[in-house]
């Protein structure tokens, strides 16, 4: 097994606990290697309001198990451990976001800002505070450093790597971050585990969001701000009004079933106008995106000028692609596929990749629509 | 690394002495106290000497002394029985804002089930009006319930006054004096309480077990059904070893009290004044008067840090305090006692509250009076609103709020 972990032994790592393997055996490796292991969970959502199915736990881009779980294996390797409530933070910042994003007609990925918000910005303030060197997650993902700048990769594992979800890292933040499990398999992971006797070994996971663990987003979305008027029309691209909906919040580009319509073709959701509160429809065909807008950047690189070629990754279960960046005037970009991709969905992240290497991301913010006129 | 300990009023060690006096009874006095025969019987009796033992501290006699599991199901108990045996009498309750959760939750309990409860407000320094609860009082109030001291902030309050006031108005008196207890002096006669809660672990008993005054003739309806014990009020085969051990704990109380007070209360007022003096803007939590607080309780704010970020970087050096009280801590809520005393909001979440006990030394205060400067100084560097204030000429808000302490 392959071992490679750039922390000096004696250093004081602060290790950022979900209770789940990956940040456990991150943990238990640093502690063997000899450096003063520190943990800390983030008590972010009161999860008293959900009953998860027997055995789930809350896994996507971090496993958000249970405070309990981090709490007995911190104890069973003798570190200190802290919880610390980021609750009001979370509210404010990751959820309102995920809120706010479906009824503009997007569709959030919440795991980004609570990385980009919480973890590396408030959490690894804290982990500062107690004088510590580095802040350690469980992420597959790894930092590189040429002699003057970090740069993001992808992790040893490339079916489970997560750096699609850590593209907001800044050079300061990368300073302080180190991610243990860069060079090692969730196999080896899993080995290491059983090794070190820790009871986190066999959890399954789950793909839903730590805050919506029955994959209920419709219901959660209106208990948290109620159905509103959000009701309207579903259109197809040509026109033609085909019938109504109960709001769009509860449609994601690409869907199929559920909107019950006839039709002689299968038809998807291709596009959500918000603004007219319509539900766009088309067929499969209609799905494919050439162009899309992408804003809110984050460069590990010079900021571009001229347009770069690069392979793109459009959401976290995707195989990057080539495809041609322009740099707009805003500040923003234009992404040229060199093959039109179905699925490109405003709200979720466009990360930008130079083989394993992060090069920048940024949020979709349209296609469809553009595309068309 | 030493490791100090000054959370004493979250729980305290089991004294040796009475951990001593509870062996026996996990081994060979096994007996059901229930028991008619020799083994029931012996145990029985160890569990009527623990009685005089809590009685003879409180200056009460041993058939008003009900042993309970804590602090919490005491309160309940005086409340909810209290309460219930007078139906018919009235259905008003006085209570303070500052009260510990076992009694302000049992009160909002009972108010959703019909009950009117006042909730006497305190002032910045966390004292009371006693003119306010006269006030308060009504045909229909059945119940005053006020804590002897604060758990938080270390106030004492005028306990003997108020008993008075119950007595003329013909009203029934309960206090939470889990804090006082071994602390001060408790004279159930002289203070005219009908009912007072008392835990163990706070006074060097084990966790697990407490007890409750209730004056002779005072009606209560018990909480637990099912068994003769107690005078049936309270059912449920006892706790033999934790009783035993809280009667030693009593005993040890009774004779070390007024020592043990001075101890404390030098060393506190050390670490005060240290502190006061050493670390600009840091606010006093409670009454400045210190014959008014409890002698081992000092709840301090300080400006632009969080105290859970403090109470961290204080583990990590040893040194063990709370914020807030125990219960409440893992959630972000500012204690309500802070809220009470309109403590602005960034205060309060600093509030860092240090209670000392008897095995405290000075060694322990003199290595706090080293480190915490430091650390407070460090984390105030790193705090965004500590900075914002000193780099920007622009006004900020909350700095200016934190400024005005």
């Amino acid at each position: 097994m392959k071992q490679h972990l750039d922390i000096e032994a004696g250093k004081r790592v602060v290790v950022a606990m979900s209770g789940g393997v990956d940040s456990s055996v991150a943990a238990a490796l640093l502690q063997e290697q000899g450096c003063e292991v520190i943990g800390m969970t983030m008590q972010i959502w009161d999860y008293a309001n959900f009953t998860a199915k027997q055995g789930d736990t809350f896994g996507t881009c971090c496993s958000l198990d249970d405070v309990h779980d981090a709490r007995r294996v911190a104890d069973g390797l003798g570190i200190p451990f802290y919880v610390v409530n980021f609750e009001e933070e979370f509210e404010k910042s990751v959820i309102d976001k995920f809120c706010d994003d479906y009824f503009s007609g997007r569709t959030p990925n919440p795991c980004v800002l609570c990385n980009q918000i919480l973890k590396f910005e408030t959490l690894l303030r804290r982990a500062r505070e107690l004088e510590a060197d580095y802040l350690v997650t469980g992420h597959y993902a790894r930092i590189r450093h040429d002699g003057e700048h970090y740069h993001l990769c992808k992790g040893e594992d490339h079916s489970k790597d997560q750096s699609y979800f850590l593209f907001t890292l800044t050079q300061e933040q990368m300073q302080f971050v180190r991610f243990p499990l860069a060079d090692i398999t969730k196999d080896e992971v899993r080995q290491h585990a059983a090794r070190l006797g820790l009871r986190v070994a066999e959890k399954p996971e789950s793909q839903d969001i730590c805050f919506v663990p029955d994959g209920d987003y419709v219901r959660f979305l209106e208990e948290q701000r109620g159905a509103g008027t959000m009701n309207g029309d579903i259109v197809h691209v040509n026109g033609t009004v085909l019938g109504t909906h109960a709001g769009i919040y509860r449609y994601t580009i690409g869907q199929r079933r559920g909107l019950g319509l006839s039709w002689p073709e299968p038809l998807y959701v291709v596009a959500l106008d918000a603004p007219n509160r319509r539900v766009i429809v088309g067929e499969k065909s209609h799905l494919s995106v050439t162009i899309c807008r992408v804003g809110d950047l984050t460069w590990s690189i010079p900021v571009p000028q001229e347009p770069f070629r690069t392979a793109c990754r459009i959401r976290y279960r995707h195989q990057e692609v080539p495809a041609t960046i322009t740099p707009c005037a805003d500040g923003s970009v234009d992404v040229c596929f060199d093959t039109p991709q179905q699925g490109v969905t405003p709200g979720q992240a466009a990360v930008f990749y130079d083989g394993d290497c992060v090069l920048g991301g940024g949020w979709i913010l349209d296609t469809v629509l553009r595309a068309q006129n | 690394m030493k490791q100090i300990y000054l959370d004493y009023n979250a729980t305290t060690p089991v004294r040796p002495e009475v951990l001593e006096a509870m062996l026996p009874f996990y081994k060979e006095q096994f007996g059901n106290p229930s028991s008619v025969h020799w083994a029931g019987r012996a145990v029985a009796g160890a569990i009527e000497k623990a009685r005089e033992q809590v009685a003879a501290l409180l200056n009460a006699s041993p058939a008003e002394i009900v042993f309970v599991s804590c602090g919490s199901e005491g309160d309940n108990m005086a409340i909810k029985g209290t309460l219930e045996a007078l139906k018919g009498k009235g259905n008003h309750i006085i209570t303070t804002a500052v009260e510990h959760p076992a009694v302000l939750e049992t009160c909002q309990y009972l108010e959703k089930n019909g009950y009117d409860v006042t909730y006497l407000p305190v002032d910045c320094d966390g004292r009371l009006n006693l003119e306010d609860l006269e006030a308060a009082i009504t045909d229909q109030t059945v119940l005053i319930s006020v804590m002897w001291a604060n758990n938080e902030t270390g106030n004492i309050y005028r306990i003997e006054e108020i008993g008075a006031i119950a007595k003329k108005h013909n009203i029934r008196f309960h206090t939470d004096a889990v804090q006082a207890v071994g602390k001060l002096p408790i004279d159930v006669q002289k203070a005219n309480v009908d009912l007072l809660v008392l835990s163990g672990h706070k006074i060097g008993a084990p966790k697990g077990v407490g007890a409750i005054y209730v004056r002779r003739g005072s009606r209560m309806v018990p909480l637990l059904h099912g068994g003769h014990q107690e005078r049936n009020r309270r059912a449920g085969t006892q706790n033999v070893a934790g009783i035993v051990g809280l009667g030693v704990a009593c005993e040890i109380a009774a004779a070390e009290r007024e020592e043990v007070y001075q101890r404390m209360r030098t060393l506190r007022d050390k670490l005060e004044d240290g502190l006061l003096a050493q670390i600009p803007e840091i606010k006093l939590n409670g009454t400045p008067d210190r014959d008014h607080r409890l002698p081992n309780t000092l709840n301090v704010s300080f400006a632009y840090i969080e105290g859970e970020s403090l109470l961290m970087n204080m583990d990590m050096h040893g040194i063990a305090a709370s914020s807030g009280s125990a219960c409440s801590s893992g959630s972000l809520e500012p204690s309500h006692v802070m809220g009470a005393m309109c403590v602005e909001i960034t205060l309060a979440h600093s509030s860092t509250r240090f209670s000392l006990g008897p095995e405290t030394t000075e060694e322990e205060i003199d290595t706090v009076l080293e480190v915490l400067p430091a650390a407070v100084q460090r984390l105030r560097d790193m705090s965004p609103l500590y900075n914002c204030g000193k780099s920007s000429s622009e006004a900020c808000l909350i700095c200016e709020t934190v400024r005005r302490i």
